[in-house]
């Protein structure tokens, strides 16, 4: 079982978000990076769909710039065998991202390609579906559940109103979502294993993009409301303000 | 190419609620550029509620039929667009998991530009521009595309609207495909809850619960407003497993924008924040008065929720006549 397991590098989800000087991206002073939450998913499923094989390898793969390989440790030490960075500068435009993964990972012999549902910075949730229908694979997106059985895969994910499943055979592209699994964390000996596991770099150009961002803005800040009181006792107050003032009830 | 085509989702022969919404974003978008709105519904012989989309803003409504219809059948969706998506300024769909699921697809297999759970869709100088809220919420970006775009709008975005006229219907043919994944069905979940995403009010538990039988509490109060309520969570408590990982609202969990979020023992650390802070009215009960979440909330309670929470479930019921 060969499996590719494609990560991005996003801001922590703590962190405060402020808006750079040219007005169309982050500004990135003091904010710590981690991995995109959802892509450990995708790298806990890989992990162990490979070890559960007993045989096969798993190899995470990064379009970025070099700040990217620090994040790739991260997957190397939680037991990932090897990298490969597509060095470059990712575009606004996701089907422009996916061409490069997908032109990548064509010939690459990958029984599964997975990715996390969405990146928690742009939110596109759109590299995984593209890239399965430009090498013209099967896909699921957000998927809840991966069995992987001889060359089929039986997955589940969540729809409005209920959980849909679904079968495919392999190779096939997933996209996951909180509820697979839970990711292991890096032990120290992984770290250490980290630091000496390949990790090669591809110079890589996206093509043209026809997605330009306008502008990037912070939401208006909500005003703190009041106090209406406490304990049980404040309880006939706040229904007021709900009937009258905010008119919900 | 001024025309916008939006793609109608149906579960088991019948047009899923949203539609309107999504055929009022087309309207719109479609009266700035001088273009015509086409609606197209994929399924398995006539679909119930195809009559109303002329109403809700379509002016045709193409109709594919097919077998593979019966279940989600991405391949055959694609294909069918894709045999008509050349005069199209966008394609829309609504930003469901499946129209998330569907959008990107479409995007890849007809080469066009992709913006997925936009809030606003407008044409400025013959382009299509989107405003979506990025970093679950935590920003705002506007982005314009070139060409014809693929767009999918969050269900809430939009009212839902009527014109008051009938669309023609004409049927399109479904191309050859090859179906790929298959969908064996929907299995409805244990409890028929709510969807956060989809509910009127959110009534959110923290770590402050103490336990997860807790959250029996917050489901009395949410059932106290007559099904138009959700149970939701901050990440904290999906984590320690005291919910379903469907309930987290947060920058890793849903964003949410009810007209009413009640949150009861929510800290309100920052991505919980980012995934609620669109909700209209905001409530916090907490026992801290210097919890973050009182910044943001409009009304709040300093107090055990223990106390709190009955007092206030009792008087909800009350003002519901139950």
């Amino acid at each position: 079982m060969k499996i590719a397991i494609c990560l991005r590098r996003v801001p922590d989800t703590t962190a405060k978000i402020a808006i750079a000087s040219n007005g169309t991206s982050i500004d990135e002073t003091g904010v710590k990076f981690v991995p995109n939450p959802y892509d450990e998913y995708a790298l806990e499923a890989g992990i162990a769909l490979r070890d559960a094989a007993g045989a096969g390898e798993t190899v995470v793969i990064a379009f970025g710039g070099d700040a990217v390989q620090e994040t790739m440790r991260t997957a190397l030490a939680m037991g990932v065998d090897r990298g490969v960075h597509l060095q470059g500068t990712p575009s606004a435009d996701g089907l422009a991202n996916a061409r490069v993964l997908a032109d990548h990972l064509r010939d690459g012999g990958y029984d599964l390609i997975l990715f996390g549902k969405v990146a928690v910075d742009d939110y596109g949730q759109q590299t995984g579906a593209m890239v399965a229908e430009l090498l013209g694979r099967p896909c699921a997106t957000a998927i809840t559940a991966l069995v992987v059985e001889g060359g089929t895969a039986k997955v589940t994910r969540e729809v409005e109103g209920g959980v849909e499943s679904a079968h495919c055979a392999l190779p096939a592209v997933f996209t996951c979502d909180k509820g697979l699994n839970t990711p292991r964390l890096p032990g120290l000996k992984g770290i250490m294993a980290a630091k000496k596991k390949p990790l090669d770099i591809v110079p890589t150009t996206a093509g043209d993009s026809r997605v330009t961002i306008v502008s990037l803005a912070l939401p208006p800040e909500r005003q703190a409301g009041r106090i209406v009181g406490e304990g049980a006792a404040a309880v006939p107050a706040l229904m007021a303000a709900l009937t009258t003032e905010a008119k919900v009830l | 190419m001024a025309d916008i085509l939006c793609v109608i989702e149906q579960r088991g022969g019948a047009v899923r609620k949203g539609a309107n919404e999504l055929l009022t974003a087309a309207r719109q978008l479609a009266d700035q550029l001088g273009g015509r709105v086409d609606a197209l519904v994929c399924g398995v012989g006539s679909v119930n509620g195809i009559d109303a989309l002329g109403a809700a803003g379509a002016d045709r409504v193409l109709t594919a039929s097919h077998d593979a219809f019966a279940q989600y059948a991405p391949e055959a969706i694609v294909a069918t667009v894709q045999s008509v998506a050349g005069q199209y300024a966008a394609v829309l769909l609504a930003a469901t998991a499946t129209g998330k699921d569907l959008a990107p697809r479409l995007a890849a297999a007809i080469d066009a530009p992709c913006g997925m759970d936009v809030t606003a869709v407008t044409a400025v100088n013959g382009a299509v521009r989107v405003v979506r809220p990025v970093y679950a919420g935590k920003a705002i970006q506007t982005l314009e595309f070139s060409g014809t775009a693929v767009v999918a709008v969050r269900p809430g975005a939009y009212p839902a609207a009527a014109s008051g006229k009938a669309g023609a219907v004409e049927s399109v043919a479904v191309p050859a495909f090859t179906p790929r994944l298959t969908v064996t069905g929907i299995a409805a979940p244990e409890k028929a809850t709510l969807d956060v995403a989809e509910a009127r009010v959110v009534v959110a538990g923290g770590r402050g619960l103490g336990e997860p039988q807790h959250f029996g509490l917050l489901e009395a109060l949410a059932a106290a407003f007559g099904g138009e309520a959700a149970v939701g969570a901050s990440r904290a408590v999906v984590d320690a497993g005291w919910i379903e990982h469907g309930a987290q609202v947060g920058q890793t969990g849903k964003t949410v924008a009810p007209e009413l979020y009640i949150a009861v023992g929510v800290s309100g650390a920052i991505q919980h924040l980012a995934g609620m802070r669109t909700a209209r009215t905001i409530v916090a009960i907490n026992r801290d008065k210097d919890a973050p979440i009182f910044k943001v909330a409009d009304y709040g309670i300093v107090g055990d929720l223990f106390e709190v929470v009955p007092a206030l479930t009792a008087a909800v019921k009350a003002a519901k006549g139950q």
